[in-house]
């Protein structure tokens, strides 16, 4: 048996994993009966309808019929480098306040694109500062610490 | 007669200052990220749900939040003809002779008649919208838990047989967000479920946060993977008026799109994206010359951008009349009734006849605005268009993250959109479908609570899903879908209408 449909597959698999994993974690909750559910009957009951899916769609992806698709490149440096900035973005916000964050964020996405250059970069982040200072804290009243919390002490 | 009692009502209520100021921004917001390529309508109104907080008055939230939903559809057709690029996806099919038209110098007309189209389009469904909603409240208050519960898998169920791909991975999809939407305290028992002690989840995961990281976030980074390249057309556009004869050839395809795009919206999982597609499909096999579309046939616009405009507007019904959302968006402005305290279902119409017809007048208001406003604004539109996206996407982020801050005041929520816009990645390069998921994670404590009410009363007997003769029809409407979508016939005819999507 030969592995046609990758996709196909690894979905398969995510999903009898995933389905299980509830189901496991389901039963430190009390499973009740039909007429009385507790908390752990209908999570119990959907993961393992999401694992036999997940069964359904591996043993079709190996398959006769199945289409050969394997998994496209993964681009790892566009992901880390967004979700890094996202992150840092979160991080940063309480203690060093929302420019610092800004910069930080849009500094470090922006070197995710082909095309990046420092100079627009630095002029976006400025421009992004003003237009959101004037939308989101005058405009819509938004409430988040703007200045890190060592200078508004 | 009642109807004209309850528009005068709405028209009493959308016009006034703010009403009508909101449902400006609203259209205008929604054009310029539609036109725009990388944000939708599902992205822009997670980023604004938690500032309408801030208002007063949840009409003039919806009405804002609509508006930018519909008149994201305008924006999505300006681009597609203008520079090939759909900035929606529901504008993916006006791309195939819009921008043919624009390669021969008719982008004008062009541009004119979608927006035509879609005015008459969202008229209609206006009308439609006003029309059906009273007695589709009035069956839907004969539903108890059951039905409610059959309504539900019917909806999810017609969602995955409408959606793109494989039907089994669909359902494991919307299983998948049902699963997550059980994270958080289960009302019955006062017990916390799978929140691992931490105190943020008690609540359950934020549908903004979830929404944000698999749609925008997730988009973001397979664009950067894809290294968006555009060429921008920015001749000058002229002659925006069109002439008699495209008026003519376009008046049948609009009809049929707005009829095809009314009856589709109402479906789960169906609405604008489906409705264009259709409609594209549906003017090429009656024509008498099918050779001519794709080389800039005007009925490949008209129909198209009819159904669409038509599609999102009915896409409301259900949500206004059952409670019940049948795309992402909808689940969205759910939750923006929520934030307000307002809870959606059939009582809406009598306990908030305001809000309720408001928001259907605003509707017919804001496709007006969005006729007169968009033809003179062309100029602007495509010269957004030339912002590159490097400057662009880190924009969204910033917009997206401050917008998941200020749904709690609290980075955890920002933090949360991190896992799910890895699942998103990972989704869209394992061909599942993300949207049957968020529909699953709206829906999977409502489904829930009714399964266990159902079964209460019932006293453990599963056969009374079939017992209850309009509980027993939804069913069993599911039941045939699914055949249906199984049987080898139908199979093809799915994978045929959806490879021209690719």
């Amino acid at each position: 048996m030969r592995i046609r449909n990758h996709r196909d597959f690894w979905s398969g698999v995510l999903f009898i994993v995933t389905g299980t994993l509830f189901m496991v974690l389901s039963r430190q909750y009390q499973l009740g009966t039909a007429a009385k559910m507790g908390p752990g009957y209908y999570p119990t009951m959907l993961g393992g309808l999401m694992a036999g899916l997940g069964l359904l769609i591996l043993l079709g992806s190996m398959a006769k019929g199945a289409a050969p698709l394997k998994i496209e490149r993964i681009d790892f440096k566009a992901n880390l480098l967004v979700l890094l900035a996202v992150a840092v973005y979160a991080l940063t916000l309480p203690k060093l306040g929302f420019i610092v964050a800004l910069f930080l964020l849009i500094g470090i996405s922006s070197v995710a694109s082909h095309e990046f250059s420092w100079k627009t970069t630095a002029i976006s982040s400025v421009v992004l500062l003003v237009f959101s200072w004037l939308v989101f804290v005058k405009g819509l009243e938004l409430q988040f610490p703007f200045l890190p919390t060592f200078l508004t002490r | 007669m009642e109807l004209l009692n309850n528009l005068a009502l709405g028209f009493a209520t959308a016009a006034t200052f703010d009403n009508l100021l909101y449902c400006l921004i609203g259209v205008i917001l929604g054009t310029l990220i539609g036109v725009l390529p990388g944000i939708g309508p599902l992205a822009t109104i997670a980023m604004l749900l938690p500032a309408t907080y801030k208002m007063s008055d949840p009409t003039t939230a919806l009405i804002m939040l609509a508006g930018i939903f519909y008149g994201a559809q305008y924006g999505g057709s300006t681009s597609a003809i203008l520079v090939n690029l759909p900035g929606e996806s529901s504008s993916v099919v006006t791309t195939l002779d819009g921008y043919q038209m624009a390669r021969r110098g008719r982008a004008g007309p062009a541009l004119a008649i979608a927006a035509i189209a879609s005015f008459f389009a969202g008229t209609v469904a206006t009308l439609l919208l006003a029309a059906f909603a009273p007695p589709l409240a009035e069956i839907a208050f004969k539903f108890g838990p059951a039905e409610y519960f059959a309504l539900m898998v019917l909806g999810l169920i017609a969602a995955v047989v409408l959606a793109h791909g494989s039907v089994l991975k669909a359902l494991a999809m919307v299983v998948f967000g049902l699963l997550i939407g059980m994270v958080g305290t289960d009302v019955n028992s006062g017990v916390a479920r799978f929140s691992f002690d931490v105190p943020e989840l008690s609540d359950g995961i934020e549908f903004v946060a979830v929404a944000m990281g698999m749609f925008g976030f997730a988009e973001i980074i397979l664009n950067l993977e894809q290294r968006e390249k555009r060429e921008v057309f920015t001749n000058k556009v002229t002659n925006l008026f069109p002439q008699w004869a495209d008026l003519k050839r376009a008046a049948p395809a609009i009809l049929r799109g707005t009829t095809l795009g009314s009856l589709l919206g109402i479906l789960p999982g169906g609405g604008a994206v489906l409705a264009s597609f259709s409609a594209y499909a549906v003017e090429k096999k009656i024509a008498k010359d099918p050779s001519q579309f794709g080389k800039g046939e005007i009925r490949g616009v008209a129909a198209p951008e009819a159904a669409n405009n038509a599609g999102a507007q009915t896409s409301f019904i259900p949500m206004l009349t059952l409670g019940i959302p049948t795309t992402p968006v909808m689940a969205l402005m759910i939750a923006a009734m929520m934030i307000h305290n307002i809870q959606p279902g059939p009582q809406v119409m009598s306990s908030n006849p305001k809000l309720f017809w408001g928001l259907i007048v605003s509707m017919w208001i804001g496709n007006l605005f969005l006729v007169l406003l968009n033809l003179p604004l062309v100029g602007i539109w495509v010269r957004l268009l030339s912002v590159p996206y490097k400057v662009l996407y880190p924009a969204i982020l910033l917009f997206c993250c401050i917008g998941a801050y200020s749904i709690n005041n609290n980075v955890f929520d920002v933090f949360m959109t991190i896992p799910f816009a890895i699942l998103g990645y990972v989704f869209k390069k394992l061909d599942c479908e993300p949207a049957p998921m968020l529909l699953g994670f709206v829906l999977g404590k409502l489904m829930e609570e009714y399964l266990r009410r159902a079964m209460t009363i019932s006293r453990g007997d599963w056969s009374v899903f079939v017992t209850r003769p309009l509980s027993a029809t939804l069913l069993a409407i599911a039941a045939v879908l699914l055949v249906i979508v199984f049987l080898p016939a139908i199979s093809k005819k799915r994978e045929e209408a959806f490879a021209g999507d690719d």
